[in-house]
């Protein structure tokens, strides 16, 4: 049973506006799969005007040809709005919602085997004023279970349409739809009624949905005691954070060397790419605008994108099995000490191969206090672009020593480094919510919901959507920053006759020596402040930028590492690895940034924070390094 | 019926296995538990599902400091820090 895509005869179809039905539900009640089973592919997200809330809306048409909009709101158990995404599903309910239409009827989806809470919200809905349809989702389950349901009183007791469906099959789809025309066609206008309730409303209206549902639903005769069973292992003090910590190793391992493959498939063909049109163009500032500027900018971006659905693949499967709760509960102790929510956890993990999926995946977190911590500190985390730099002046400057026979210095530099990231992110998190929240925490409350297979389709299609909003959105910026960065290396050319290194009489050259002199207190030459810009395109670029200054500065380019150990003294080395530690050093992440919290003001903290600590840190490492007698 | 005679406690300082009916909710004159007044906790706790008459069992303890706690309450389970628990007043014993 599924709604016709087909639209019949043209004569049929309605010529006014098309219907439109909103979703409201609970967390975890199916709400997407139903999104997904009523629109199909047809489907636009988007974000609402002025918030970064998603705004999820498709469109079917419905038997007779006539259209209707579906529009997914965010998850909620009460109209009481408590974060952003909760706002807008009040204000679009209640049609206050700006530049939204008002939906014609209202689909309240609930979890068959989980009512208590969404027979209050529906309770609730009703007082509104708008036409109300109950959807009874997984009433598979319900059945299963031995979970009976009287349709016809509940929907007597709620006075609302009643309708039992199972939207990971496309069950009940086309009654659903009808029931919410025919409610929406009836509506009497209740007018709304609807004002915040208050404690002592909340208690009687969860009285209220108590005593329906003892009235309409006898309990499951066959009750599911796996959630139970598998939560006392999954939950269990030790092996569920032992079986955690291997799923995340898993998990780090695909995003970092599953995607690998595919990466340098896309750089090689994009190298490729731009070899080629190199072959073509004459060389001049417009090849180099193509092959350095867009070619290598698109990319550079488009290299993420295996990293990003590998790690959301994961994240939507331990979703939608009803682990992420989990994980949340396991670390919630840990990550609660530096005031940051237990679902911080997989973001701030997956922030070690690159902090721009980690941002994105921060949407996990539903506080919005939370969720901007989460995001200002995720970019402290050692990312992989990182190693690069580090590996190539640990190797020129630690000597491969072992301490106490086992340890190698150079590996426990690389620790250090990793370490100073970690134990940076916990205390900056602490400061940040000092400094912004006044301290404020957030209280821990969540549902731990029953443990479900996660439905391919609708994994496949959450993951492909990440990618879809990954490249339109955060790929403008970061393809733009990439442009820049290019036309601040390149422009303007070398003269005729030129002796030094490109990069040195452009605008980045100009830039290096300009900031040399707030650079010397840190130890950093000239050289190594015109790599940094460069190096803000993605971290591991200085590297490149650091050959092409020494290179053409006449020197062997054979050995980067053998160079720089000549040029640079161990303090400004160790003083450049400080600075790697902390320094805002890629655009693509102050673009994400920008992209994630929908405001400039974030980004510009963010690089100013992670300058300052970069300065201070490079400052006092050097400093310290001259005077132990390492200048 | 919960057994009358036997003392109130709060859920925050219970162990696991614990079980009860939920007899009221309390809050300390200064808010303790972080960002929220206490008026907006009392309504994330009833909206969560902490009203007077529910049945709670506590399932799972954290491992540091036996902090957060897995409840089962009526027929779902919620994860919620010791801290916000402590404002969940119970009556100790099965509900028949």
């Amino acid at each position: 049973m599924t709604v016709s895509l087909v639209a019949r005869a043209p004569a049929h179809v309605d010529t006014k506006a098309p219907l439109r039905v909103a979703l409201v539900g609970n967390p975890n009640s199916g709400k997407t799969a139903m999104f997904n089973a009523l629109t199909g592919a047809r489907q636009k997200v988007a974000n609402y005007a002025g918030v970064t809330v998603e705004r999820k809306e498709g469109r079917l048409i419905a038997p007779d040809g006539a259209p209707v909009v579906v529009v997914d709101l965010p998850g909620t158990y009460s109209l009481r709005a408590r974060s952003p995404d909760e706002v807008v599903t009040r204000d679009a309910v209640l049609g206050r919602l700006e530049g939204e239409v008002p939906p014609d009827a209202v689909i309240c989806v609930a979890d068959a085997t989980n009512l208590r809470l969404v027979l209050r919200l529906a309770l609730e809905l009703r007082s509104v004023g708008r036409p109300v349809v109950l959807a009874l989702n997984m009433i598979d389950i319900a059945e299963r279970q031995g979970l009976a349901i009287d349709q016809a009183a509940l929907s007597a007791a709620l006075g609302m349409p009643v309708v039992a469906t199972v939207a990971t099959r496309r069950r009940g789809m086309e009654a659903l739809v009808a029931a919410a025309r025919a409610a929406a066609a009836s509506s009497g206008g209740a007018g709304d009624r609807w004002t915040e309730p208050s404690a002592s409303d909340l208690r009687d209206l969860h009285h209220g949905a108590e005593r329906i549902l003892k009235a309409t639903v006898r309990p499951p005769k066959r009750p599911d005691t796996w959630s139970g069973r598998l939560d006392g292992v999954l939950l269990h003090p030790v092996a569920g954070l032992v079986i955690l910590l291997a799923l995340l190793f898993v998990m780090f391992q695909a995003v970092f060397i599953g995607a690998k493959p595919i990466m340098d498939l896309i750089s090689g063909g994009f190298a490729a790419l731009s070899a080629g049109v190199a072959h073509v163009l004459p060389p001049g500032i417009l090849r180099s605008l193509i092959c350095d500027g867009i070619i290598a900018g698109v990319g550079s971006v488009l290299v993420f994108l295996p990293q990003i659905m590998i790690l959301f693949l994961f994240i939507i499967l331990l979703e939608d099995a009803g682990y992420m709760a989990r994980a949340a509960f396991l670390m919630d102790k840990l990550m609660g000490g530096a005031g940051l929510h237990g679902r911080a956890f997989i973001p701030l993990l997956s922030s070690f191969a690159c902090a721009i999926p980690a941002i994105m995946a921060t949407r996990v977190i539903d506080q919005k206090r939370d969720r901007f911590t989460t995001i200002m500190v995720a970019p402290l985390m050692t990312c992989s672009a990182r190693i690069p730099v580090y590996t190539l002046i640990i190797s020129a400057f630690v000597p491969q020593r072992t301490l106490l026979g086992v340890i190698s210095l150079q590996g426990l530099v690389f620790f250090g480094l990793y370490a100073a990231g970690i134990v940076s992110a916990l205390l900056v998190a602490v400061v940040m919510r000092k400094v912004f929240w006044r301290g404020a925490s957030e209280p821990f409350l969540m549902e731990l919901p029953a443990y479900k297979m996660p439905d391919a389709v609708n994994v496949a299609r959450g993951v492909i959507q990440r990618g879809q909003i990954f490249l339109r959105r955060a790929g403008t910026i970061i393809l733009s920053m990439m442009v820049l960065v290019w036309f601040l290396s390149t422009v303007p050319g070398p003269p005729l006759g030129a002796t030094r290194a490109a990069i040195d009489y452009s605008f980045a050259g100009m830039i290096g020596h300009a900031i040399e002199p707030v650079m010397a207190p840190v130890g950093f030459s000239w050289q190594m402040a015109v790599a940094l810009i460069p190096g803000m395109a993605a971290r591991e670029v200085a590297v490149g930028a650091l050959a092409t200054v020494y290179a053409v500065s006449g020197e062997s380019a054979a050995n980067l590492g053998a160079n720089l150990a000549h040029h640079w003294s161990l303090a400004s080395a160790l003083a450049f690895l400080a600075w790697y530690v902390f320094a805002p050093q890629c655009a693509s992440t102050l673009g994400v940034v920008k992209r994630e919290t929908n405001s400039w003001r974030w980004p510009i903290i963010l690089f100013a924070y992670m300058a300052a600590l970069a300065y201070g840190s490079a400052f006092i490492v050097y400093q310290t390094a001259v005077a132990l007698g390492a200048g | 019926m919960p057994l009358p005679d036997r003392p109130i406690v709060a859920l925050g300082e219970q162990r696991r296995g614990f079980g009860g009916v939920v007899a009221g909710l309390r809050f300390e004159s200064t808010p303790k538990a972080g960002g929220v007044s206490n008026a907006e906790l009392e309504r994330r706790l009833l909206e969560m599902g902490f009203v007077e008459g529910a049945r709670v069992e506590i399932l799972h303890e954290g491992l540091i400091g036996r902090d957060p706690i897995a409840v089962r309450l009526d027929d779902m389970r919620v994860a919620m820090r010791r801290r916000e628990a402590c404002c969940v007043l119970i009556r100790p014993g099965a509900r028949p």
